[in-house]
């Protein structure tokens, strides 16, 4: 299996203890991976060395050149209409009929010409999403992408989400503390604590996955338990 | 200052004044005629004692006499003239600084090391009374137009740098790692970023600048103008005629109102993203 992603001892530390102790990460083309760890884990610090945010010693660190980011806030600039805001991080003659379309996967053909600070959370994230999907990335990178969102548009996110990247299929790490998110999307879950990786899972299970599906919750529980949470009915 | 928050009230209620908008703007009618009740009642009182023989014309001209001689200095050209010579002042000196001020705020404001070399000097400068310069400037560019365009200059150049500069430092860093995962590189940052980012800020110090020009102009003005509306005030003092005084003041303030209101609507095409803008 070919490798996109290839990381060997990628130690991180901000004067204190190391926030990265020696990771090690491969990931495929195409593969969904999400990353869970409680507050202070390094679960963004990572994110951000694979975004080149941060820079980081290791003993082998491979990425693709094609990368995209979406964070926690949208980060659209206010002062652009959102085709624009899209059209930025394109260096092409078409950048703004590729902006156009990657709109419309996201269901936001209706606020093209919108400015960013007069969209709901839920559509400025999709313009976020957008303006990542654009530059068709091999390694897209999602910083607790959902987090401020509210409930049901969290849920309707994740479906936009795994249909987009069905649709272009990049390498996807999703960082979040959403355990029910990972198990929802990636084929495989990481879990960080204290800079390094104590647990792996890899989840064959078919979607769309259903939350009440025993296979699930089973997997729901083990990471929950990894994360220091004692579920209730477990 | 007024005008411009009776206009956002206007804005701000007007969608949701559903049930008495008629009663509300006549009330507001009614607000606005009580408020000029005052002033109207100064200038009636200032021409009563002007036409009964109470203030001296050479103290102070009556308004019916000010708005006659108005009438007359537009007529002759002569007030044109002058105000086309004051303004062209303005313009140069305010262009001077403004290229100035920006390029030194860019430089301070997006790197360390400029910063370091060039705002304490600048701190240092900003410290003096910089119409209190007149002396030195006459001294070192004679009385012609450069020392009048150089006060405007000199003293515009401090708003439009602190302003830009503080702009450019409050810039949301997320925005600037967002332009740096688009890969946009230096230029593009500063461009789409830093730029567009600060303009709020520089169009403060443009608008703080220009009161700043016209107040510089008319101080430079004063020295040995042999044109424009300075001129045509020190002409005016020398032959005791307070009436074309006035004007010349009425002629700046008038200037320094228009070009505000230029900034102004400057101000809210440039900035029409800002939701208080929107809405």
């Amino acid at each position: 299996m070919s490798t996109l992603v290839d990381i060997r001892k990628l130690h991180r530390s901000f004067g204190g203890p190391a926030v990265l102790d020696g990771i090690d990460l491969t990931m495929a083309p195409g593969e969904f991976v999400a990353l869970l760890g409680r507050s202070g884990s390094g679960k963004s610090t990572l994110l951000r060395v694979l975004a080149g945010l941060d820079t980081a010693p290791a003993q082998k660190l491979e990425l693709p050149s094609r990368r995209s980011v979406v964070f926690q806030e949208p980060r659209l600039l206010p002062w652009k209409s959102v085709i624009d805001n899209v059209a930025l991080g394109v260096r092409r003659a078409d950048a703004r009929s590729l902006a156009t379309q990657a709109l419309a996967d996201v269901g936001l053909s209706h606020r093209v010409d919108a400015w960013p600070l007069t969209l709901s959370g839920g559509e400025a994230q999709r313009s976020a999403l957008a303006r990542a999907l654009v530059r068709e990335p091999e390694l897209l990178l999602l910083d607790e992408p959902f987090a401020a969102l509210d409930a049901l548009t969290r849920l309707r996110m994740h479906d936009l989400v795994f249909e987009l990247w069905r649709k272009h299929h990049p390498a996807v790490l999703l960082v979040t503390h959403d355990v029910w998110e990972a198990v929802a999307l990636a084929d495989r879950i990481l879990v960080l604590d204290q800079g390094r990786f104590i647990k792996e899972i890899r989840v064959d299970i078919d979607h769309p996955r259903r939350r009440d599906d025993p296979r699930t919750s089973r997997i729901e529980a083990e990471l929950l338990r990894e994360l220091g949470v004692e579920p209730l009915h477990a | 200052m007024a005008d411009t928050s009776t206009a956002g009230q206007t804005n701000a209620t007007n969608p949701v004044a559903g049930p008495a908008p008629g009663r509300r703007s006549g009330r507001k009618l009614a607000n606005t005629a009580m408020r000029l009740a005052s002033p109207l009642a100064i200038i009636l009182v200032w021409q009563l004692a002007s036409m009964t023989g109470l203030l001296s014309p050479r103290i102070l001209a009556g308004p019916s006499d000010i708005i006659a001689t108005a009438g007359r200095l537009v007529a002759s050209g002569e007030l044109i003239n002058g105000l086309i010579v004051s303004f062209l002042r303005v313009l140069a000196g305010f262009s001077i600084a403004l290229i100035l001020g920006i390029l030194l705020a860019l430089v301070s404001g997006l790197s360390r090391l400029g910063e370091t070399i060039i705002d304490p000097p600048i701190q240092m400068l900003k410290a003096m009374p910089f119409l209190g310069l007149l002396p030195l400037f006459i001294l070192w560019f004679g009385i012609g137009e450069a020392p009048k365009i150089g006060l405007v200059a000199f003293g515009t150049v401090f708003p439009i740098y602190l302003t830009l500069h503080g702009g450019i430092r409050g810039i949301d860093k997320k925005l600037i790692e967002a332009g740096q995962t688009l890969e946009l590189g230096t230029f593009g940052i500063i461009r789409h970023i830093v730029i567009p980012g600060a303009l709020p800020s520089l169009l403060v110090g443009v608008r703080y600048g220009l009161s700043v020009a016209w107040l510089s102009l008319v101080v430079g003005e004063q020295i040995n103008a042999s044109s424009g509306i300075g001129y045509i005030i020190t002409y005016a003092r020398d032959f005791l005629q307070t009436d074309v005084i006035v004007v010349c003041l009425l002629v700046y303030a008038i200037m320094g109102l228009l070009t505000d209101g230029l900034v102004r609507m400057i101000e809210a095409y440039a900035l029409r993203w800002r939701p208080e803008v929107i809405a």
